[in-house]
């Protein structure tokens, strides 16, 4: 090569667009998903069955391997790459999406607060997939107040290493009933003088524990391939090798667990729009009514518009905040609140609109519409409600001013 | 065992927008993104399991244009170990002559005991490039395969070549060229261990300079034998009747169609 320049330092460009890596990551998801998922989508709804052989299919093309470290047989894949996994996968059935996110979201209390040793023993089976892995908070009485639970762990007998007894239960937990490892979080506080943040701790506790049991599977609106399980802990003796971080520490590591992984519902939820808006636009382009496409109708292009322009902007919101809460954004909390809210809202509106561009074909389940509007009303609830997000940025935003 | 695997970038007719060049009415190879040829896939399924269950490596081989080594990276993650690839602008409008013999003296500098190639190519559909190649190098030619038994021991291979009837068993010495068919089974999906692998893979890039053609022999679009004279769409169909009844009902109604017009 000739250049009379000397040639410059190679220096880091901030990038607006995908890496290669993730771009080739993101395409080889969608073809799976259109060509290996997307057929069972419906069936999965109707049987509101786990779906095994697609869960099989993530662990065999290493996509539940994404978020774990290559040192433990995982992807290293950043949280933008799990995010468009999720999406890829969730644009074509939510309920599959979810087993992903789920998968990172329970295996974020160890990736932030696990010793070396748990994760030699978790992750390796994990990021293969052998193992799933749910994550227990919510209980009955305590959803949004999380502090506010009474799944309780005691020590039984003295010494720093003594075993656990945890006794309680927790509800609405995503695939508790399939899962293998749960990640529980339990008030380990003596006495109620203790602050709110420092009342809980977290526990790994395996399926086949004595005293633990999956009580019922909820019937539910969306995601019904998906279980969401009561669980049960009578007496669950839990060694102290299973506790993850430090005593008191599971509000603040429930916290930090929850900025890191709600991307992965706004990733959903971007996915669930981004089908429903696949769907309307070429049912319109081929709808014929008054004797032309009814895509032709400047009624319904505005609404295809409309819905094309929220989830652009809800997946842009989403890959910039992905970006910043792997950078270690200061504010990873608030961005994490942000990309959730728009992104729900945005799913919840769109596939209403695809809904009504469909007409009454819309409302059958002859055509999937429907079906994503059900599965998009769960991004606005779950992993803190849309008022839990408004509430973390607020505060975000009010702590700016001090 | 060493298995070496003809593959060809083909433009992805997914897309819908392949056209001809309106100056030269050569295929515009910029118009569309490329994929690996179908039928090449399945050569390459048919060659990893052999391996899987042999043991060995799989080497590409592909003559292609300058964008190629991005196609060529799906093949990789497939599970393909290495690939070697000729890129060259004289090659441009190269006819089959000249593409089997590049090929075939790429393929002389490397040790093989299977080379397998695809029925034939998407784009250019002549599907005599492998025969060719065989000729050239004198090699067994085991066409339409729809199994692949070898034996290593032996050093031969079983094929079972699809025919009109059913099929024939042929077996021959190894290195042999077999012709593979979507009968040896679905090629895989890339798992993402394997798009990341491919990254790091050797992909050996050569010019036409790099290939030692026998006794000099010419190649490339200056000496192609064929021309593409002109193209035309096919006249758009006439309106088509959809039977949308039940199976019994609607294999009557197509039965009475046929016999109406005496077809049947």
């Amino acid at each position: 090569m000739v250049s009379s320049t000397p040639n410059p330092e190679p220096r880091p460009t901030p990038t607006y667009r995908l890496t290669e890596d993730q771009a080739a990551l993101r395409d080889a998801v969608r073809v799976l998903a259109d060509e290996r998922i997307a057929p069972r989508a419906a069936e999965i709804d109707r049987t509101a069955e786990f779906p095994w052989d697609v869960k099989e299919l993530l662990a065999s093309h290493d996509i539940l391997s994404l978020p774990f470290p290559e040192q433990y047989g995982g992807l290293g894949g950043d949280l933008l790459t799990v995010c468009l996994a999720v999406e890829q996968i969730s644009r074509v059935c939510a309920t599959s999406g979810l087993i992903l996110a789920v998968h990172e979201l329970a295996s974020l209390p160890l990736l932030l607060a696990g010793t070396d040793e748990q994760k030699d023993r978790w992750f390796p089976d994990l990021a293969a997939g052998n193992k799933l892995i749910a994550f227990a908070l919510t209980e009955a009485e305590a959803g949004s107040d999380v502090a506010a639970a009474r799944t309780r762990a005691r020590r039984d007998g003295e010494g720093d290493d003594a075993d656990w007894i945890i006794d309680g239960s927790k509800r609405f937990i995503s695939q508790g009933s399939v899962a293998d490892l749960i990640a529980v979080f339990a008030v380990t506080a003596e006495d109620d003088d203790t602050p709110r943040r420092d009342r809980l701790t977290c526990f790994m506790v395996e399926k086949d524990m004595a005293g633990f049991a999956v009580e019922r599977v909820e019937h539910k609106m969306g995601i019904r391939g998906s279980p969401t399980a009561e669980l049960s802990f009578r007496g669950v003796r839990v060694p102290d090798a299973n506790r993850v971080g430090a005593v008191g520490e599971g509000f603040s590591l429930a916290m930090r667990t929850l900025d890191r992984s709600r991307p992965g519902i706004a990733a959903q939820a971007v996915g669930i729009a981004q089908g429903a808006l696949d769907v309307a636009a070429a049912y319109a382009a081929e709808r014929e009514q008054f004797g032309k496409p009814i895509s032709d109708f400047q009624m319904i292009a505005a609404m295809l518009a409309d819905m094309d322009a929220g989830t652009e902007a809800a997946r842009q919101l989403l890959y910039k905040a992905a970006t910043e809460i792997d950078a270690g954004a200061a504010d990873a909390g608030r961005w994490s609140a942000l990309c959730k809210l728009v992104a729900g809202d945005t799913a919840m509106r769109v596939t209403t609109d695809a809904v009504q561009v469909l007409g009454g074909y819309g409302y059958i389940d002859e055509f999937p519409v429907e079906r994503m509007m059900r599965d998009a009303k769960i991004t606005q609830l779950y992993e803190g409600t849309q008022q839990i997000q408004r509430l973390v940025i607020a505060r975000a935003l009010t702590a700016r001013q001090h | 065992m060493r298995i070496v695997v003809l593959v060809k970038p083909v433009p992805d007719t997914a897309s819908g927008g392949e056209r001809l060049r309106p100056d030269d009415l050569r295929l515009d190879r910029a118009a569309v993104p490329a994929v690996v040829n179908a039928n090449d896939e399945y050569a390459l399924e048919a060659a990893l399991k052999l391996t899987e269950a042999h043991g060995g490596e799989v080497h590409l081989v592909s003559m292609a244009g300058p964008t190629a080594p991005e196609t060529m990276r799906k093949a990789l993650a497939m599970g393909a170990a290495s690939g070697t690839l000729v890129t060259d602008d004289s090659l441009a409008g190269s006819d089959m002559v000249s593409t089997t013999r590049v090929l075939a003296a790429v393929l002389r500098g490397i040790e093989y005991d299977l080379l397998l190639a695809g029925a034939d190519t998407s784009d250019g559909g002549g599907g005599i490039v492998p025969a060719g190649i065989a000729t050239l190098l004198g090699l067994p030619y085991l066409s339409y395969a729809a199994k692949i038994i070898p034996d290593t021991e032996a050093g031969s291979v079983r094929v079972h070549r699809i025919s009109a009837t059913g099929y024939e068993v042929l077996e021959s010495p190894m290195p042999a060229l077999i012709v593979a068919t979507q009968a040896l089974g679905e090629p895989r999906y890339p798992s993402l261990k394997g798009i990341m692998a491919a990254r790091s893979k050797t992909l050996d890039t050569n010019s036409l300079a790099d290939v030692p053609l026998e006794d000099g022999a010419a190649v490339g679009g200056a000496v192609s034998t064929t021309a593409v004279l002109g193209s035309e769409a096919p006249p758009p169909r006439a309106a088509t009747r959809v039977i949308r009844e039940p199976a019994e009902e609607a294999a009557r109604q197509v039965v009475e169609f046929l016999a109406d017009r005496r077809i049947i």
